[in-house]
């Protein structure tokens, strides 16, 4: 049980009585909470984790050679990285610290458990720069797995870290890494309404934009430069695109009436967006400057929240042409409603639908009763999974490699954020200090990660 | 042939909105009159009939039911008396705005938001308003006008609202 404490605060006790009154279920329950205050050099967001598969590989991060004179720890965010995917159990060195493999008792270490370990060590060069070397080791085969080295700025560190933990985890898992992926959100705060961009792990939060208008919606471009965001600061909603590096942004949809609900083709050249130009509320598709316009939906009905397959052959969509609103695909190439085929058939309430990476499932948010879950539905079968058990979860938004589902929910009447994993069984929790957020995006794994 | 026989609904329906406007109403018209042409000696001072609280045309909110977009017979003088006072303004505009409770999609509640704002928009266009001089927008949840989680909260925010150009 690990907290950090902070002079800001302390949520020690709190660990405390959760570890207590969870002892008893079957499951190894992992508590964690990290007290990060909204400073520069620490998270916009407090991150909390519950659950824990059944199966968590027992792993030992040994503190590096001459880490502790470096201003930021690259094990710890290993560490923090790690045991956020929720599959990781972390074993705390003891006495020893061995930062070559020559130097490894491994009787010691297998006799705690562990399947594998990190060990590494920095140097700091005259340059100012950093130089990282680590391992990965397979205790039992006592083998080297990875043998790697970087050199970074103080300011890359993190960046660094979150490389390392990445290339950990796919060793181990099998899985791509989205330890170096970022999300965006809307934080509320009295009037203010901003968008914000923060590391995967709540660092680094930047403010894109800020109005005393609503923004909503939120979608990243495929090649993680963009953002296309619904905003209200022209007294109507407008679909608005913004490039992230430089500020700049342009009104992409500000037709007569409504403009909406934006969502990138997988190839980053259109835009779905959902117009009441014509009449109600109907699904367009525009080139990503805004210019071209082809209608697709073509019914007088509800059609809305549309989302591209990973083919970027088929959108799903929420649309109440049955009488209640329910997810349906259909072919983009189509412009006839009729060629829509419905997906969703339990309850009289599934929107909000976003595909998963590989196009097999697609997450959403079911109506029980009045309470509002995510939940997850495989293509294939049909079959359908609820997530989560809360009261008013929205806004889904899958992880790149198709493990996490991102999600706004409320906890005492304030919007936080919560991601849970898509097998239902880790949960974590996101908040702020302040105020509110809202409208989860989780962006794409960075360029140099697509090869995966 | 088809074309007089549309005028005459038109004008007949103009006409039978005309006969359901209240007292009030027909005063309304009248300031209208004056505010129009700003020199009309026998009229005191005019008041904007838009925010003369004694005129049906400061009225701008019309409510809805839960799951529900028609416009209910309670309002539909008010939206009428609108309509008309567009067709005696043809150089005003309106954005008629859409609201709904907090419950469920954001989206999905921008579109019905928005098919609550096109339903009032119908009412007046049927009555022969120019759809130029409206245009329907939603604000779905986003901007509620009660902030409570409750019946009586989501009851104030199922709700569009009437705003003239400049409002």
């Amino acid at each position: 049980m690990i907290s950090i404490i902070t002079p800001y605060k302390i949520f020690f006790s709190k660990v405390n009585f959760m570890w207590n009154s969870l002892h008893h279920s079957s499951s190894s329950i992992l508590v964690l909470v990290f007290c990060l205050f909204s400073a520069p050099l620490h998270a916009a967001l407090d991150i909390e984790i519950f659950g824990g598969g059944a199966s968590q590989i027992p792993i030992a991060i040994v503190p590096f050679a001459a880490e502790e004179r470096l201003t930021q720890s690259v094990t710890a965010v290993v560490k923090s990285d790690l045991q956020r995917s929720g599959l990781f159990r972390m074993v705390d060195s003891v006495s020893a610290t061995p930062h070559e493999p020559s130097e490894i008792i491994y009787p010691d270490w297998q006799m705690r458990g562990v399947n594998a370990m990190v060990i590494g060590a920095t140097r700091l060069l005259p340059n100012g720069q950093v130089e990282v070397r680590y391992r990965l080791m397979d205790v039992a085969k006592q083998e080297i797995l990875i043998s790697d080295m970087e050199t970074v700025s103080v300011k890359r560190l993190r960046a660094a870290a979150h490389r390392m933990a990445d290339s950990i985890y796919e060793k181990l898992t099998g899985d791509i890494g989205v330890f170096s992926t970022r999300i965006a959100y809307v934080a509320k705060q009295g009037k203010k309404y901003a968008l914000q961009v923060a590391d995967a792990d709540g660092f680094n939060a930047r403010t894109a934009i800020e109005y005393t208008e609503p923004i909503i919606s939120l979608a990243w471009s495929p090649d993680g430069t963009k953002i296309a965001y619904v905003s209200f600061e022209n007294k109507k909603p407008v679909i608005h695109v913004q490039t992230l590096a430089t500020g700049e942004r342009r009104a992409v949809a500000k037709f007569r009436g409504s403009n909406s609900a934006p969502a990138w083709s997988p190839d980053g050249k259109k835009i779905a967006v959902v117009l009441s130009k014509k009449g109600g509320s109907q699904i367009f598709l525009i080139n990503s400057d805004g210019s071209g316009l082809r209608r697709l939906t073509r019914s007088s009905s509800i059609d809305t929240e549309p989302n591209f397959s990973p083919d970027g052959k088929s959108i799903i969509f929420t649309s109440d042409r049955g009488g209640s609103p329910q997810i349906y695909r259909m072919p983009v190439t189509g412009s006839a409603s009729r060629v829509a085929e419905r997906l969703t058939f339990e309850g009289s309430y599934n929107v909000s639908p976003q595909y998963r990476h590989d196009g097999k499932s697609f997450t959403f948010i079911h109506r029980n009763d009045s309470q509002f879950n995510v939940a997850i539905q495989s293509l294939e079968t049909r079959q359908v999974q609820l997530l989560t058990d809360s009261s008013f979860d929205e806004s889904p938004s899958f992880a790149p490699n198709g493990k996490i589902i991102l999600y706004a929910t409320e906890i005492k009447g304030r919007g936080i954020l919560a991601a849970v994993s898509s097998d239902g069984r880790t949960r974590q929790e996101l908040s702020t200090q302040e105020g509110d957020i809202r409208e989860p995006a989780w962006g794409p794994l960075p360029k140099w990660r697509r090869k995966f | 042939m088809r074309k007089i026989l549309s005028i005459a609904l038109v004008v007949l329906l103009s006409a039978c909105a005309n006969k359901t406007i209240n007292p009030d109403g027909d005063e309304g018209s009248q300031a209208n009159k004056g505010a129009m042409s700003g020199e009309n000696a026998s009229a005191s001072p005019t008041v904007n009939p838009l925010v003369d609280p004694t005129n049906i045309l400061s009225k701008r909110s019309i409510y809805f039911e839960f799951d529900e977009y028609a416009v209910s017979d309670k309002y539909k003088s008010m939206v009428l008396s609108h309509a008309r006072y567009l067709r005696d303004n043809s150089n005003l505009n309106i954005r008629i705005q859409g609201n709904t409770d907090e419950r469920g999609s954001r989206e999905y509640n921008l579109a019905l938001g928005q098919r609550r704002a096109d339903s009032v928009k119908k009412v007046m266009t049927l009555s022969g308003t120019q759809d130029s001089q409206i245009e329907s927008v939603s604000y779905g949840e986003e901007k509620p006008r009660a902030a409570g989680h409750n019946e009586a909260s989501w009851t104030e925010n199922r709700r569009v609202d009437i705003r003239y150009q400049g409002e």
